[in-house]
């Protein structure tokens, strides 16, 4: 818990008014230029970024700045890797600040799978470029030319000639205060040259994380720290009729803040912010809410604009309408997914420290300039007199984007003039953060009498848009996506559009290989328009040693046995996932096997990668299986982890993830793309077995197929 | 407040030991281990999930049984053996089942894992060797959303023996 520094917050600031060197100590800082939002939101040549800088020191140790942040996803330790790898340092040797607006480039958010693709390549380049300075400074007391050294744990030297003079990073940076700027052409290594990145190593932190010493927002404290609870209304869309709040006041050292509908308070112990939390008495004016029942037909009436997070997309490309009129074969279905929770382990917690008229707010978000600019808005102060430092969080999966926290954390603390912690209970984490959008897609689609297909039309109401286009050649097609107003909270979710989407399509491609009678692997190989998607479909198959078949197996005697498969292509990975299963007599559903096929590229950190995969196939088998958010009257009806069911130990099958390492392919993000075939080959795999088939997530609510 | 009992009630009360420093506690307002443990003592490791006894995330040891500490009264804990996440390392040498955490890559975010950790020591201090079958079914009770069930199985099994590869998925 750094002292705020006395200047601007470095991203509002120009380069050379930066502290880094007061901050940082002497040496040498590497700068790589922003790349301002245009006018349409987005940066000219890709999405908008605050740019980066590594600071290299008279210690000889790089430190890196990225507004990403690190939420398990492993983050960390992969873009560490590959400034370790530029500067040929060893990892422990860099030091990378995540996600604190003072110091930190500005940054859109950790989400969309884009830390590895962006970030990294900036801190690449950067880091490739400070590298080149070290050879350029080393030159004169080498005496050779800068094309002739090369770098070497932390040594400069001339190339090859291991025991020839050299000189440190740290001798080069002695007592210089020097601001470089990444030039317009660097040659970062190629990942063919990696000898750091690419490699088995365990990520950073794991000490701090076993002794339990790691620290996340919800364990920070500060003297004088007082705990603060924020009132929520009982049901959605409730405003607050009446509230009394002196009996809260009155007890001893409570401080209580309402500003319009905002109710919170404060307390030096949890305990009694709780007794005062509940001696507000307030009354709630409620307005009728939908039902779960109900839900499909009321996202239908209710259509709405696009949000910022996810884009629309209307993709036609011939004409659907004739070709489905013309096609031999048709088919129609309605596929649905659940609102489901993203039920972080750590809940959302944010800690607000006022020193004079500057505010410091540590807080678990994925979205840490946001929170700034959310926090200045809502307490009137200007940004750059506010800090947001993410902490350790205890994983997001994209549910932790909302500031409400941090600006209620504020506003106590403003109040109150001490620090003020507030951490959601489990309830409050599941009924007032947000939840994944329950989706509706319907499909129709054409094909010959052979099974080519002729025709395709998807439309996606309420998830979005990701991976609405899917990876196979139709002449015929129409895409789109509606949103819609959604009586719950919805947001952000790790790969919500594309599990929904991935899973309808996949879902589809399936009946329709039925239909015509084909072998489900070999239909969509036969469509599939991108060989890498292909030869990772081929994998799998391969492993699993699948049996081209033209019918369904099952179902014989029980239990049957099935096997289903499915692929994806989103955010510049490449999935393909084949789930086994059983169905006993009593149509209990078991999972007896997942294998998922993945390619990103080339592989940075593979250790973390494979536990992304299998981690991201977990969370998938949840919401594929038995989660769901139950709701009625503006209230959820499961709001605990005894009513709302995750995965555990027991439900995971045996995992086994194929990477495919492409090396002359850049780094793409894990997080998401590895989910989003779990869904749809465990669907296709309960109709190989029964011949039934689902079109509703989760499947097995209550462990049976239903 | 009720100042007089609180004091009489600390002095008729046995201490909390945990991790082998015995605290004065006083019973006279009832409170949770978990929130006698983060909250007053200041071990942050033990780690609040869910408050109901579901997820494991704050499991310690009372006279080495693992129990959530969060459905435990601190009444029913003094004058016993508390040991905490803290209490399993000294200085710079790990637990074996740390170590072997560590040497698994079995976490992610790393939340659930001290209760994981503490969770193991229980299970292996009553069968070293336990099966597959054996860890799942005591470790069902600990949940870790970032869905790292293999590794955390595979940790938990390579204490005491060399690690099995990666081909014999555990089951
Ligand atoms: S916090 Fe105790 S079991 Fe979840
Ligand atoms: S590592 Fe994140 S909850 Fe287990």
């Amino acid at each position: 818990m750094n002292p705020s520094p006395a200047g601007l917050p470095y991203d509002l600031a120009p380069a050379e008014e930066r502290d880094y060197f007061a901050r940082l100590g002497p040496g040498l800082v590497m700068v790589l230029p922003p790349r301002p939002p245009g006018p349409s939101g987005w940066g000219a040549g890709g999405p908008p970024h605050g740019g980066a800088w590594i600071h290299l020191g008279e210690d000889g140790r790089a430190r890196a700045f990225t507004g990403k942040v690190e939420v398990g996803q492993g983050t960390r330790t992969a873009l560490s890797l590959l400034v370790a790898e530029e500067l040929a340092l060893p990892l422990a040797a860099v030091e990378l600040t995540m996600g604190d607006t003072d110091v930190s480039p500005w940054d859109m958010g950790t989400f969309g799978s884009r830390s590895m693709l962006d970030v990294g390549e900036h801190l690449r380049a950067t880091a490739a470029a400070l590298g080149d300075l070290l050879r350029e400074l080393a030159a004169p007391a080498l005496g050779r030319p800068v094309s002739e050294l090369e770098l070497a744990n932390g040594e400069v030297r001339a190339r090859g000639e291991a025991r020839g003079p050299s000189v440190r990073y740290g001798t080069l940076a002695r007592g210089l205060r020097r601001i470089a700027t990444v030039p317009a052409t660097v040659h970062p290594r190629g990942p063919a040259e990696w000898q750091r990145a690419g490699r088995p190593t365990s990520n950073l932190g794991a000490i701090e994380v076993v002794t339990g010493a790691r620290q996340y927002a919800s364990d920070l404290r500060l003297p004088g720290m007082l705990h603060g609870r924020i009132l929520f209304p009982p049901a959605y869309g409730a405003r607050l009729r009446r509230i009394d709040l002196d009996r809260a006041r009155a007890l001893p050292g409570v401080t209580v803040v309402r500003e319009g509908d905002f109710v919170a308070v404060a307390a030096p112990d949890p305990l009694l912010a709780g007794r005062a939390l509940r001696a507000l008495a307030a009354e709630w004016a409620t307005e009728p809410q939908p039902s779960e029942l109900e839900i499909v037909e009321y996202l239908r009436r209710h259509p709405a604009e696009g949000e910022d997070f996810w884009d629309v997309v209307h993709y036609t490309v011939g004409d659907v309408e004739s070709a489905l009129a013309r096609a031999p074969v048709s088919l129609r279905a309605t596929y649905t997914t659940a609102y489901i929770a993203h039920v972080p382990m750590e809940t959302h917690a944010a800690l607000a420290s006022w020193e004079g008229e500057r505010l410091t707010v540590w807080v678990g978000t994925q979205t840490p300039f946001r929170a700034r600019e959310s926090v200045a808005d809502a307490l009137g102060v200007r940004p750059a007199d506010v800090r947001v430092v993410v902490p350790p969080t205890g994983s997001g999966f994209g549910g932790k984007h909302a500031h409400d926290l941090a600006i209620g954390a504020a506003r106590l603390a403003r109040a109150a003039g001490r620090p003020v912690r507030i951490v959601f209970t489990r309830e409050e984490e599941f009924s007032h953060a947000y939840f994944r959008p329950m989706a509706v897609v319907e499909i129709r689609s054409g094909a010959e009498l052979d099974g080519r297909l002729t025709a395709w039309q998807l439309h996606d109401l309420n998830a979005g848009s990701a991976a609405a286009r899917g990876p196979y050649r139709v002449p015929n097609q129409r895409v789109e996506n509606q949103p819609a107003e959604s009586p719950l909270p919805q947001g952000s979710y790790r790969a919500l559009a594309a599990t929904a989407n991935t899973f309808a399509r996949e879902s589809h491609m399936d009946e329709l290989a039925a239909r015509v009678g084909a072998d489900p692997v070999e239909y969509r190989l036969r469509h599939l328009e991108d060989e890498r998607l292909a030869a990772v479909l081929r994998a799998v198959a391969e492993r699993v040693g699948w049996r081209p078949r033209a019918v369904p197996s099952g179902p014989a005697a029980p239990p049957a046995l099935g096997r289903g498969v499915a692929v994806g292509l989103e955010k510049g990975g490449r999935v393909a996932t084949c789930a086994e299963v059983a169905v006993d007599e009593a149509r209990r559903l078991e999972v007896r096997r997942i294998v998922t096929g993945f390619e990103c590229g080339a592989i940075v950190h593979p250790a973390n990668l494979r536990s992304q995969v299998e981690g991201g196939t977990v969370m998938a088998l949840g919401g594929a299986l038995f989660e769901a958010v139950h709701f009625a009257g503006g209230r959820i009806l499961n709001p605990k982890l005894s009513e709302y069911r995750v995965p555990r130990f027991r439900d995971v099958p045996p995992i086994e993830v194929l990477l495919v390492d492409r090396r002359d392919l850049p780094s793409e993000g894990a997080g998401e793309t590895p989910l989003i075939a779990v869904a749809p080959a465990v669907a296709n795999a309960i109709f190989d077995a029964t011949g039934r088939r689902l079109r509703t997530l989760p499947l097995a609510p209550d462990g049976a197929v239903p | 407040m009720p100042v007089r009992e609180s004091t009489d009630a600390r002095r008729a009360t046995p201490p909390l030991r945990v991790n082998g420093v015995d605290h004065p506690i006083d019973l006279a307002r009832e409170r949770s281990l978990l929130f006698v443990l983060r909250e007053e003592l200041g071990l942050t490791g033990t780690k609040y999930g869910c408050g109901e006894g579901e997820c494991g995330a704050c499991t310690v040891l009372v006279d080495g049984v693992a129990v959530r500490s969060c459905t435990t009264s601190v009444a029913e804990a003094v004058g016993r053996s508390v040991t905490t996440v803290e209490g399993l390392s000294h200085g710079e040498m790990l637990h074996p089942v740390q170590r072997a955490f560590v040497e698994a890559g079995a976490f992610q975010c790393g939340f659930c894992i001290p209760g994981m950790i503490v969770a193991a020591v229980a299970l292996l201090n009553r069968n070293p060797h336990p099966g597959v079958d054996e860890i799942r079914a005591v470790m069902n009770g600990n949940i870790c959303r970032c869905g790292g069930y293999l590794r955390i199985v595979e940790a938990i099994r390579s204490v005491g023996g060399p690690a099995r590869t990666e081909s014999e998925a555990p089951r």
